[in-house]
């Protein structure tokens, strides 16, 4: 059942619940082959605003990220426990339908990985995915999005042209916009403009700027400027535990916890 | 949610028909071995290997294949040897003296890699012309030639992938020490050790088990093989000509022979499996 | 001038030298094989050579049809029953199997590519064809001894799993994890995400694979010869009996010196093999190695 703009359907009525926060992790522990990568995470993240999940390499923060979206079931020999609640239901539940869960998720990876098709497929294989035929119907999609990254005025004349084409900043706004085409409620970004030359940065910062008027953005970076940048809340996390959660200019101006103090001055890395 | 379901029962049909295709492939291996064992273990005996053919050994008689054993070894040995004193000296030269990623170390390695695909029968058929124009007759010599022609790309194309696998600081640590080429070489050859055995036993498990190169050029005989100037049997030989024959002891016996040969093979591999094991724990 | 140089440059000269032997094999095969089939080739055109059915050497008539025939069924039958096998299997392998599972089959595959093609042919002759005759023939309500282009397509199927599945699963496990994650993060199913993403971008290492597998069966002699039949025949159905090029040369090399231009046509045979092999390796070999130069 896919759902475009300006038609709603049940399954978009009944989970709006606008005050409780869309993502609730409660007492989350991930093991690795064994190892604990993340410890006892609890966690509501803020509707409609931009949370930056911060550390230095290796803390956890991608597995973090993983975790929410159920990528990390993909991987062999991963083990989570605890829950994780998208709009109260919670994705690690035994019956819980992975596909349906991973739909409301956009991803953003670190590096653009546009699918081996056209621009337009790139765009329209969401929606196909989930049902939707009509060619009108999946060209006014692919025209929306495209549009709301910017990228419709570059890409209009050649939508049938391999994506793989396009330039790594355009490839990554095609990503962007194909996470959007499947309507989904958050959207997760892993470190994406690391790959990026700084205008095409800009431009993928300023976009998640204005989308988060109409989603829940959560990113895990590296670069404390770009936390600075962009995000309303930073999640610091070190040795794969939460050490510090609140607004931006809080953790990053006046961090209570002092391995946050020491890493926002750059003291850990 | 009639759609979500339709997609996700696809998704099991699709890893049902996974699994199957996998279990028939696997099973196929087994399949083989089994028939052969089971085919071929009652016929089995130590007369059959420890004897050569006995006067009416093809109507049925007394005797054994030991001259088809000891001509597959002699022959497979003698090649994979000869091979391996031109592959060796090839990859290495190769690798370390042509210039790395050149066109023409690349078109070499291609070269190499088609001759690799060439089935036995040409070179059968090429080396059998020869030895007609040389009036060479059939013979352990013609077969060895063949067989090692064969096997030669086998030998260069493994031990250059192996070659590949040395890190680079290996060899610039060697050369920075003021080694020569040739000298470097040798450092980097005691490096791979295991996988040159690993590489030659390869190439002697496709020596043995070959039909299409000695049927025209080793022809066969019943004695044990002592000179090389003179026919020789060969084991899968032995193989396909007393499964042609109507009698069912003779019968029995290619089954028995086809045992033995499985045995071989299997022995090969397991000895290449250790070996390349062993390559890998090298590494780290 | 030092010794250890001398003795550098000798190997160096050596080494280049058995390059150059091993290499003139090609050479020597083109030009033997191509001298020694231009008796038939002036004495008819190669058109009638490639085209005509009636193989009869006593009155001089060589139509390489049925043989070229007897190739091409036992190919694509093999082709059809291994090439999904194939890919299925190593999608599985690599998309869902466990390491230890993976571990346990590939070596296996190693096993099934070592063992020689007259074990193939006895498993066949032993195996196959009874089944094919006994079972599968007299469903299709044919009474036949099972020696056919399906038995021999059969055999020919076993033989080439191993080298389909060792590339296809080594081009499979190139493909990066991040671009399985983009269709899986849209919503994708597993398999809606290899059969529109992994399998469209690993296209071209699953072609190489099978056109390398065709090369392979192409040239398949012995285990193929014990359960065809060999009748000279262009095959029509299954379960006819068909006589590939290879099993041609392998039957008959005995008995060629004693009739005119048979030798002739036995090499021309042999060029055939070689020259199409030759391409086909070629052409799966040069997209193999420039999908090696991508990663």
């Amino acid at each position: 059942m896919y759902t475009y703009p300006g038609i709603e359907t049940e399954e978009t009525q009944d989970i709006i619940l606008p005050a409780a926060p869309h993502i609730q992790i409660k007492d989350l522990n991930v093991h690795i082959e064994g190892k604990h990568i993340l410890k006892n995470i609890n966690l509501d993240i803020p509707n409609n605003s931009v949370t930056s999940i911060i550390g230095p390499s290796g803390c956890g923060k991608t597995t973090l990220l993983k975790t929410l979206n159920r990528l990390m079931d993909d991987s062999k020999n991963v083990a989570v426990s605890g829950s994780v609640l998208v709009n109260g239901e919670d994705i690690y539940a035994k019956d819980a339908e992975v596909t349906h869960i991973r739909k409301k998720m956009g991803l953003l990876s670190q590096r653009p990985f546009p699918l081996p098709m056209s621009i337009f497929d790139n765009i329209a294989y969401g929606p196909r995915i989930h049902g939707e035929r009509n060619k009108k119907v999946l060209a006014e999609i692919v025209e929306t999005q495209l549009k709301n990254v910017g990228l419709w005025d570059e890409v209009k004349d050649r939508l049938d042209s391999s994506a793989t084409g396009l330039s790594i900043g355009q490839q990554q706004r095609l990503c962007l916009a194909r996470g959007l085409a499947v309507q989904p409620e958050i959207i997760l970004g892993d470190e994406s403009t690391s790959a990026l030359d700084p205008i095409s940065t800009q431009t993928i910062e300023n976009l998640l700027i204005e989308l988060k008027k109409d989603y829940t953005i959560v990113l895990v970076t590296h670069i404390l400027r770009q936390a600075r940048r962009v995000s309303d809340y930073i999640l610091f996390v070190y040795n794969g535990e939460i050490v510090e959660f609140g607004k931006t200019e809080d953790v990053l101006l006046y961090p209570k916890n002092e391995i946050t103090q020491q890493y926002v001055k750059g003291f850990i890395s | 949610m009639s759609h979500v379901n339709r997609r996700l029962r696809k998704e099991k049909i699709a890893k049902i028909l996974m699994q199957l295709s996998g279990i028939s492939i696997t099973a196929s291996l087994f399949l083989i071995v089994g028939i052969i064992l089971y085919k071929g273990l009652p016929y089995l005996s130590w007369e059959m290997i420890s004897q050569t053919p006995q006067g009416g050994f093809y109507i049925g008689k007394s005797g054994g294949i030991l001259n088809a054993i000891l001509g597959s070894l002699y022959l497979a040995s003698i090649s994979t040897a000869l091979a391996s004193i031109i592959g060796i000296p090839i990859a290495i030269y190769l690798n370390m003296y042509v210039k790395n990623g050149s066109f023409f170390a690349r078109s070499v390695k291609l070269l190499f890699d088609v001759l690799f695909g060439i089935p036995s029968i040409v070179y059968g058929a090429i080396a059998f012309s020869i030895m007609i124009w040389l009036g060479i007759r059939a013979s352990l010599l013609g077969g060895v030639i063949t067989i090692t022609l064969l096997t030669i790309p086998i030998v260069v194309r493994t031990i250059d992938e192996l070659l590949k696998t040395i890190p680079v600081d290996l060899k610039n640590v060697t050369v920075s020490l003021g080694a020569t080429r040739w000298e470097t070489a040798k450092i980097l050859l005691r490096y791979i050790k295991p996988g040159i055995f690993t590489a030659l036993l390869l190439a002697f498990g496709r020596a043995i088990g070959d039909v299409a190169g000695v049927l025209l050029t080793t022809g066969f005989s019943d004695n044990l093989p002592k000179y090389i100037d003179e026919p020789a049997a060969t084991l899968p030989l032995a193989i396909f000509f007393q499964l042609s024959s109507p009698i069912p002891e003779v019968q029995g016996r290619a089954y028995a022979s086809a045992l033995v040969l499985t045995f071989i093979i299997l022995f090969i591999v397991i000895c290449t499996h250790i070996l390349a094991s062993k390559q890998k724990k090298h590494k780290i | 001038m030092n010794i250890r140089l001398i003795k550098d440059s000798i190997i160096q000269k050596v080494s280049a030298l058995l390059l150059l032997l091993a290499l003139s094999v090609v050479l020597l095969i083109v030009f033997g094989l191509g001298s020694k089939s231009l008796p038939l080739l002036q004495d008819q055109s190669i058109w009638d050579i490639l085209s005509q059915s009636v193989w009869s050497p006593l009155k001089g008539d060589f139509g390489f049809l049925p043989f070229i025939m007897g190739t091409v069924w036992v190919t694509l039958i093999s082709l059809c029953i291994a090439v999904p096998l194939c890919i299925l299997a190593s999608v599985y392998l690599v998309e869902y199997a466990s390491a230890r599972l993976r571990n346990f089959v590939l070596p296996l595959m190693n096993v099934l590519a070592a063992i020689p093609p007259v074990l193939y042919g006895v498993w066949g002759v032993l195996f196959v064809v009874p089944i094919v005759g006994g079972w599968v023939a007299p469903l299709f309500g044919l009474s036949v001894t099972g020696y056919s282009v399906f038995s021999g397509g059969i055999v020919l199927a076993v033989m080439i799993f191993p080298i389909m599945i060792s590339i296809m699963v080594e081009v499979l496990q190139t493909i990066p994890q991040d671009l399985k994650f983009a269709s899986l993060s849209l919503g994708a199913t597993k398999w809606e995400t290899i059969q529109k993403v992994i399998l469209k971008k690993a296209k071209p290492g699953i072609i190489a694979a099978i056109v390398l597998a065709i090369s392979r069966a192409f040239g398949e002699t012995i285990a193929v010869l014990m359960v065809c039949g060999n009748i000279p025949q262009v095959p029509k159905s299954l379960f006819d009996a068909g006589y590939p090029i290879p099993a041609l040369i392998a039957n008959n090399f005995g008995e060629m010196m004693s009739i005119p231009l048979y030798d002739s046509a036995l090499m021309f045979a042999a060029l055939l093999l070689f020259v199409i092999i030759f391409g086909f390796n070629l052409i799966s070999r040069l997209i193999l190695n420039r999908l090696e130069d991508k990663i």
